[in-house]
């Protein structure tokens, strides 16, 4: 146990040779080290604002442009195509009633709160399917043809198992997402290089201390991918349940705002309930998992400022 | 008591061998039946000793240093370490989630070290190998020859008596290989390791080693062992390694050769 601190402390170049001859070999070293390490930094701000926000913010322009272009030449009539000031004057009402927030918050409450009840049961259930053999023959094609079952096939038979209740938005969300994430944290284990999980072993992080200490985080990048993933299917299948299952203590998510746009003929409540829909999808994919994804590949060196 | 018992003879154990292979065979399925990579192989290493493995490919150098490891068992014989031996890869093997200082501290954490000593042992281990301010920088953000040196911290962290190194330079520059030749035997010398070092590179062994033990192929058996009396710090060109070198090779050479004789 003391051996270490009186090595350490024997360091600096008092150890066998003579003192010149370390003194060299650190002079040397210092050298090699300075001249090969790597320095990595964020790019500016500027760069970042010129590379990254400009060229999205200028489609948008001309998308709405383009837009304008098709409601002035008067391609089809205002009921189909509404102008992108109607959809505007519908954002700018909703927002003075102070309904806005309310459309939103009932929608993304529901998604966020899915979501995390599908990364509590997804989570395990991937680690289970990816490190025992057995539960991975026997659940693996299972997991991977849910992926690819659209979720909101599910839809019919949860409104007739649990009836109109908010409980079927939740239903839904957990068998869109679970998949995705399961299957993330399934690849993200299989890239795990066995180099690792050797260089774990001679450490001694075997069984539990192994998943925890090397098999946890040398997956983390597939298992964030999956989360990303797992969060797309979230929304889309929470959308897909509430334009369908309505009723009226299910309250008014951005799905029933859709669909009320339908059935009153006005297609500039469809576009504005469509653009909200987009806008939050975006907004959580921009403010939780980019940074995610961002943060965990470039603490590893695996992010090349791109 | 018996355990005190037999810890007491574990210890005089370990005070003649490091690690003690004895008719060590290792055979793997292959295409053609059972292939026999390992052959009758008996080895001891000394505590304190430097002891290089020496071998053309197939001789199954490193499968053996697995089978010391742990991470592999023999098909037949045995093999007793004096405690759980550590490893150094040819890949530097560190975790790129963590920083060079965590992962030295992760090992000391496997190892039950108590939370609050971890950070100033693993800044003394860095130290030693002279990446003082290494502590908080990123895998990726060191150089080749700095990322084995971490490594070599972090396998020095778990106190084995053992030290297996499987060609750890042998993916590094040649100033870089010759310096930690250099850093290497500085340790070994302080730490009174016992080291297993494979390579087949004969200078490199020569340069390190107290004793090479040269390895025939296919399958592999200890065909010779040299004894290295050049007194240490060595350098790679010394003209004594040198000469030892040409000898060794030879040796390595014509055991290659009856390779190709049928």
């Amino acid at each position: 146990m003391a051996s270490t601190e009186t090595t350490a402390d024997a360091a600096p170049g008092s150890g066998s040779g003579s003192g010149k001859d370390s003194d060299d070999l650190a002079g040397l070293e210092a050298g090699l080290d300075a001249l090969e390490s790597v320095q990595t930094g964020r790019p500016p701000l500027r760069q970042v604002l010129v590379e990254k926000v400009l060229p999205p913010v200028v489609a948008v322009a001309l998308v709405l442009v383009v837009w304008q272009l098709l409601v002035w030449a008067e391609v089809t009539p205002t009921y189909k195509l509404p102008a992108p000031s109607a959809v505007w004057e519908e954002l700018r009402q909703s927002w003075l009633q102070g309904t806005l927030h309310e459309y939103i918050w009932t929608s993304v409450s529901r998604g966020l709160l899915g979501f995390l009840l599908a990364l509590v049961i997804g989570t395990p259930l991937g680690l289970l399917v990816a490190r025992v053999r057995i539960v991975r023959a026997a659940l693996g094609p299972i997991l991977s043809g849910l992926q690819s079952l659209p979720s909101v096939a599910w839809v019919p038979p949860a409104v007739i198992w649990l009836g109109l209740e908010p409980s079927v938005m939740y239903a839904v969300i957990l068998l869109g997402a679970v998949p995705s994430i399961a299957n993330g944290l399934v690849s993200g284990i299989d890239q795990v290089p066995p180099l690792f999980l050797r260089a774990g072993r001679t450490l001694g992080a075997t069984g539990l201390k192994g998943t925890w200490h090397i098999v946890m985080p040398a997956s983390l990048p597939g298992y964030v991918a999956g989360l990303k993933q797992g969060w797309a299917f979230s929304w889309r299948s929470l959308m897909a349940a509430e334009i369908i299952a309505k009723a009226p203590d299910m309250g008014t998510g951005l799905g029933q705002l859709l669909e009320a746009g339908r059935t009153n003929s006005s297609m500039s409540q469809v576009f504005f309930a469509i653009v909200l829909i987009l806008i939050v999808g975006i907004a959580i994919d921009l403010l939780i998992f980019s940074p995610l994804e961002r943060w965990v590949l470039r603490s590893r060196g695996l992010l090349v400022n791109r | 008591m018996a355990t005190a018992l037999a810890k007491a003879a574990d210890s005089v154990i370990a005070v003649e061998h490091a690690a003690r292979i004895e008719h060590v065979s290792k055979s793997f399925a292959g295409p053609a039946g059972q292939q026999l990579v390992l052959d009758d192989i008996s080895l001891d290493v000394a505590p304190g000793e430097f002891v290089t493995l020496l071998g053309a490919s197939g001789c199954g150098k490193s499968t053996l240093l697995n089978l010391v490891a742990g991470l592999d068992r023999p098909s037949a014989g045995s093999i007793t370490t004096d405690g759980r031996p550590a490893l150094m890869f040819q890949e530097h093997a560190l975790f790129p989630w963590l920083t060079a200082g965590k992962n030295v501290e992760l090992a000391l954490k496997l190892r039950g070290v108590p939370k609050n000593e971890r950070r100033e042992r693993a800044e003394a281990l860095l130290e030693l190998v002279r990446l003082k301010g290494a502590y908080g920088k990123r895998v990726h953000e060191l150089s080749g020859g700095m990322r084995q040196r971490v490594a070599m911290a972090r396998a020095l962290a778990q106190e084995s008596k053992l030290l297996l190194m499987d060609e750890p330079f042998a993916a590094l520059d040649a100033i870089t290989r010759d310096v930690l030749h250099d850093e290497l035997t500085r340790i070994w010398s302080e730490t009174k390791l016992s080291v297993l070092f494979v390579t087949h590179n004969v200078r490199e062994a020569v340069r390190l080693a107290e004793r090479v033990v040269l390895l025939s192929s296919r399958p592999g058996r200890v065909a010779r062992e040299w004894t290295v009396g050049i007194p240490q710090p060595r350098r790679i060109e010394d003209t004594a390694v040198a000469e030892l070198s040409v000898e060794i090779t030879e040796e390595l050479r014509k055991e290659i050769r009856r390779h190709g004789q049928h």
